[in-house]
């Protein structure tokens, strides 16, 4: 039954060294108030799952929080490279992140099969792809029906799944809206769940076919508005994009970054994201 | 500049809007394939379906998304569903006619690598990855591919095979099993290039206003084959002109300020 706590409390008594955590949000609802109070709070160890590792694995990559990268795209969307985790891969720094890497589909039925309580994803996929020979978890089976051989990958069953979602009434049930991406079934593959929101109301006032995550099914609610800044939260503020480019800058150089994490996650805390959309909200 | 100058870049864009029908449903790549395919919704094909592999699909923006998850991708699309959905029942269930990808590095048989350049395990450099790329290549009806030509981009051997195309040429997409068509076009800012009917090299077929085969040649890496029969991409019309720079400057408009992603 989801429990509504700070979100330091609930970084605390859900994330511990060591464990396996999925951060996800597709560009949209991106967890990012939840990867900076990892980094405040000095937890290392990590083995990061993210189809789309942008900004908050750059940071939490750059800050050594993590041991090993599982995931399909790392780039910063529309911008370029993600430098933080090109100088940990090429250089080592500050440490040499163990990659395991896959395709968009590969991680999008690997979620489905842990939230489904499958041992495994089977798709028709890597085909040609190179990623099979360099990753010893991409394997192959066998239809029993048509002979058909289909990729074969491990379900992905995180300790502990991060999410921001538009809002949950005081039930705990959450409702996302949007790009969906897939949250619904990195929380549902998890053992664990934190979900910061932006608001949370008496009622959700919704359709019958929203997506929902039922307050049984979650662990953690944490409110926190702004909480995806710089990414977005359709509805309440749009995708601060001018953010994203100036972030190749600040990341190209060790110090310059060392200084950015200092100032705007380990001397800030999560209030500190409100206002960071106000000026968003502005023009929404 | 008078309306009938264009840039090599937007002859590209619109000369690879062009190869979109309105009837396809097409799966969009970020970068230049995302204007090309908005330009061809923008001018002669306004029915034609953009897939973004956020979910979002039928997607019509006013402004091209910076990243593949834009709120505006959302707001104006007819619907939009979950990523295991969107690759599951719609890109491996064959509901896409075509595949729209651009490339960091390619070689004559549309190979695609935007993984590594050098090695896997010590890369001299670490390139995003492969995205939703490697199935894209292989359950699209077919692909095209558009990129500005370089040597460092059209190379002999790519570096790591991110995404398929027609592998070492002739039937070796077959011989894997994949039923699909593969790359049947790259347009570059030089010219429009189609795979041989046997060898599947690419080929070039039509060289764009202005552009004389040693152009095409001093900006790739292998030997380029001409077809028997070299034509000349039609200049862009004021239309397509026109299109084009209206979007590229709402686009400049919105991502340098802050009034983007969403409109609510």
């Amino acid at each position: 039954m989801a429990q509504f706590m700070t979100l330091p409390q609930a970084v605390a008594q859900n994330l511990t060294a060591g464990d396996t955590a999925a951060f996800e949000g597709f560009t949209h609802l991106i967890p990012h108030a939840s990867a900076h109070e990892v980094i405040r709070q000095g937890i290392k160890d990590l083995t990061l799952v993210r189809m789309t590792p942008d900004l908050i694995y750059d940071q939490l990559i750059g800050m050594g929080a993590v041991r090993k990268l599982i995931f399909s795209y790392a780039g910063n969307p529309g911008v370029g490279l993600l430098r933080r985790l090109r100088d940990s891969v090429e250089n080592g720094w500050p440490n040499r992140i163990e990659i395991e890497e896959h395709s968009h589909a590969a991680m999008a039925n690997a979620y489905e099969a842990g939230a489904t309580g499958l041992p495994f994803a089977m798709f028709r996929g890597y085909l040609g792809a190179e990623l099979a020979q360099v990753n010893p978890n991409i394997r192959s089976v066998t239809c029993p029906f048509t002979g058909e051989q289909l990729a074969a990958v491990p379900a992905i069953r995180p300790d502990v799944t991060f999410i921001h979602a538009q809002k949950a009434d005081r039930k705990g049930n959450v409702l996302i809206e949007g790009i969906v991406g897939v949250q619904k079934e990195a929380v549902l593959a998890a053992k664990r769940s934190v979900i910061t929101v932006e608001e949370i109301v008496d009622d959700l006032w919704t359709h019958p076919n929203a997506c929902i995550l039922p307050g049984w099914a979650v662990t953690a609610i944490c409110l926190v508005p702004g909480g995806a800044h710089p990414s977005y939260a359709h509805g309440y503020y749009p995708r601060d994009n001018a953010s994203y480019i100036a972030w190749d800058k600040i990341a190209a150089d060790r110090d310059a970054f060392q200084a950015w994490m200092k100032d705007n996650v380990l001397d800030a805390t999560p209030e500190d994201f409100a206002e960071r959309i106000t000026h968003l909200r502005a023009v929404a | 500049m008078s309306v009938i100058d264009f840039t090599p870049d937007e002859m590209m864009t619109i000369a690879a809007a062009r190869a979109l029908k309105n009837t396809d449903v097409c799966f969009v790549g970020i970068g230049a394939p995302s204007a090309a395919c908005n330009i061809a919704r923008l001018t002669h094909a306004p029915d034609v379906t953009l897939i973004y592999e956020s979910g979002t699909i039928g997607t019509a923006p006013t402004v091209l998304p910076l990243s593949i998850g834009d709120g505006e991708l959302c707001d104006t699309a007819v619907t939009t569903v979950s990523v295991p959905e969107m690759f599951r029942y719609w890109l491996q269930g064959g509901r896409v006619t075509v595949g729209f990808l651009g490339a960091a590095q390619i070689d004559r048989f549309g190979n695609i690598n935007t993984t590594v350049i050098g090695d896997y395990d010590h890369p001299k450099t670490r390139l995003p990855g492969g995205g939703g790329a490697p199935e894209i290549a292989s359950s699209c009806g077919e692909i095209f591919i558009t990129l500005k030509q370089s040597k460092r981009a059209m190379v002999e051997k790519i570096d790591f095979f991110t995404s398929f195309g027609h592998g070492e040429g002739g039937d070796h997409r077959q011989r894997l099993g994949i039923t699909t068509k593969g790359p049947t076009l790259m347009v570059t800012d030089l010219a429009v290039w189609k795979p041989d009917p046997e060898t599947r090299e690419f080929t070039v077929v039509s060289l764009h206003p202005g552009v004389t085969r040693e152009m095409v040649q001093a900006e790739c890496g292998w030997t380029v084959r001409f077809a028997p029969k070299v034509i000349q991409t039609s200049r862009p019309s004021s239309t397509e002109l026109s299109t084009l720079r209206d979007l590229k400057a709402r686009t400049k408009a919105t991502h340098s300020g802050t009034k983007n992603g969403e409109a609510s």
